[in-house]
């Protein structure tokens, strides 16, 4: 049975249709990736699967509870990383963490180990009794992390879980959602708009304008594209793509100073090519698709990279300028 | 019945938060405290040489009552104004997405804002001595009842209004339409049947205004039947705080739930 089942899934606010009938699955275990640039419906559609938000029509399930009638039940089996911090700056990590445990039913005994256990995991163990305030944005993406994961969730949602981290503080992310599925087979389903993230990802859909536009493992998405771009510079660029045309059979495209050859096996075929050639040839490169050419190729246009919200600049500077509440 | 305690213990985590807070910054224990002191010795200091003593009883004696009154307001309308800046932080969500009752998030506000409000009444309980007031056990308890109910109550009514609040943009004109005017319109300073006829409607239909008598009942009953003492028998307004607490409690809840 599917942890997530989401069927034509509609969200609409006023006259706006966030969400566009969506539908899809996440097994047991995975980590599934929506990808789409802001304001594409990803927000909204983990706000639902969160029971923060009734869909307009259409169903949500997590765990095997419905999101609306059994809106309690899904509660208990989710952990939910939000795209800003919900901490409290005026409290401690250790305070932090004892407050998510009774909200979530624990007793103190069981609450007090899985805190330490937490803490380890997401290395913050020496600054247990420190408060959140003095902490550095990837020390509080990092509670949120231990914080998310204290009720033992079946399924963990992350929005947008290292926006605004440095690429180290990235990586440090990554390897604890590799490390926690490892340990506990734990569903994750996360929302990026970095496209290297999605490639962590067992399987992403690829959402824009509140549809999905195609789901498939990053590999799969890939494949489904032309192939690589092979790009051959050289002193004669039509000569060149005479003899690639009569040589190897292949339609080259004359830019400036070069060619471009866009083939399936880029990396058997380039030395072939070398090899084959009598036009002298100066300089090659080949890349590979990136998921950013999947959505090019869908949608003709590219993933906007930063500007997440319009008010978080405003958010961050309340937040820094009044610390807690 | 897990899910009672499930429900007690959110209940209780919720309030613990807030308490939590408000003894770690020594800095806002000082600040609250401030007011009521400056408004009892500088002004009532002040006021208490125009103003001839009555019935055996001195301002500074007259405004006590108002002053437990006035600090069981801003400390109340305060806590729960915090669910704007909960909101505004992102915390709001974190115990939206829990699994517990919207009425438990509630109920746990309301007794925050009740044991952060009693709190402060406890330590201005010291000044009774140093004013001269003399209280036995029973008025000392009946002060605490009476305290609580009007700190949960006005609690409540700040979650009503708080939920109604999408940024903290509006807390100045609360505090300026609503929090000073009900301080102000409740006897604490001057005695309701004095008042110009106009502010002195207002004033009865300030739920303030019973709270505080209530509070002279207890502390100033020598003064009864004086323009210094209680206007009201103890009952009337012990009913008409039950039943603002009885209101606020069902529409607090209602509010937030639409709210949140």
């Amino acid at each position: 049975m599917s942890n997530i089942t989401v069927n034509s899934l509609v969200r609409k606010f006023g006259p706006v249709t966030a969400v566009d009938g969506i539908s899809f699955n996440v097994e047991p275990g995975e980590v599934f990736g929506f990808l789409g640039p802001n304001g594409a419906g990803k927000s909204t559609t983990i706000s639902i699967l969160c029971t923060l938000l009734a869909p307009t029509s259409g169903t949500a399930s997590v765990g095997g509870f419905d999101c609306v009638r059994d809106a309690d039940a899904v509660r208990r089996s989710i952990g939910i990383i939000f795209q800003d911090p919900t901490l409290d700056n005026g409290l401690t990590a250790y305070e932090n963490l004892l407050f998510h445990a009774y909200l979530y039913g624990l007793d103190r005994t069981k609450a007090k180990k899985r805190i330490d256990d937490a803490l380890s995991l997401v290395g913050l163990d020496g600054r247990k009794n420190e408060l959140v305030r003095k902490f550095s944005g990837g020390m509080k993406r990092r509670l949120e992390i231990a914080r998310g994961i204290l009720n033992y969730p079946k399924v963990l949602f992350m929005d947008e879980p290292t926006i605004g981290l440095d690429p180290q503080t990235r990586n440090l992310i990554w390897e604890f959602i590799a490390e926690l599925k490892k340990n506990t087979g734990i569903t994750v389903f996360m929302t990026t708009h970095y496209l290297e993230e999605a490639e962590f990802c067992d399987r992403i859909a690829i959402i824009d304008l509140g549809r999905i536009i195609v789901s498939g493992t990053p590999g799969e998405l890939k494949a489904g594209l032309q192939g690589d771009t092979l790009k051959l510079s050289a002193a004669d660029p039509k000569g060149l793509e005479a003899e690639i045309r009569e040589k190897f059979g292949m339609e080259p495209k004359v830019t400036d100073g070069g060619i471009t050859l866009t083939v399936k096996q880029g990396d058997e075929i380039l030395p072939a090519l070398i090899r084959g050639l009598s036009t002298k040839i100066i300089a090659v490169s080949m890349t590979s698709p990136t998921l950013n050419d999947v959505f090019l190729s869908l949608t003709g246009k590219n993933i906007r990279e930063e500007g997440s919200d319009p008010y978080g600049p405003m958010r961050s500077y309340a937040r820094k300028n009044h610390g807690g509440h | 019945m897990a899910n009672i305690a499930h429900e007690m213990k959110a209940i209780y985590v919720i309030s613990y938060r807030e308490l939590r807070k408000f003894i770690r910054e020594k800095s806002r224990i000082m600040g609250t405290m401030a007011r009521p002191i400056l408004w009892l010795f500088v002004v009532g200091g002040g006021m208490s040489r125009l103003v001839r003593p009555v019935g055996g009883i001195n301002y500074i004696q007259f405004i006590f009552p108002g002053m437990i009154g006035m600090t069981i307001l801003f400390a109340s309308i305060f806590s729960a104004i915090s669910i704007v800046w909960d909101r505004e932080f992102g915390f709001l969500k974190e115990i939206l997405v829990a699994p517990i009752s919207r009425f438990s998030v509630v109920v746990g506000k309301a007794m925050a804002g009740t044991s952060i409000s009693m709190l402060q009444v406890l330590i201005l309980l010291i000044f009774v001595p140093v004013l001269g007031i003399k209280i036995n056990a029973l008025q000392f308890l009946l002060l605490l009842i009476s305290s609580g109910m009007l700190a949960f109550s006005l609690t409540c009514f700040g979650i009503l209004v708080a939920s109604r609040m999408s940024s903290y943009e509006g807390f100045n004109i609360i505090m300026n339409f609503l929090v000073m005017p009900m301080f102000f319109l409740s006897g604490a300073m001057y005695p309701v049947k004095l008042m110009p006829p106009v502010l002195r409607e207002i004033a009865y239909a300030n739920p303030l205004t019973y709270g505080v008598d209530g509070l002279k009942n207890i502390l100033l009953a020598g003064a009864s039947g004086t323009t210094m003492g209680p206007e009201y028998p103890a009952i009337v307004d012990f009913a008409v705080v039950a039943g603002f607490l009885a209101v606020t409690a069902v529409l607090s809840n209602l509010s937030f739930r639409r709210a949140a």
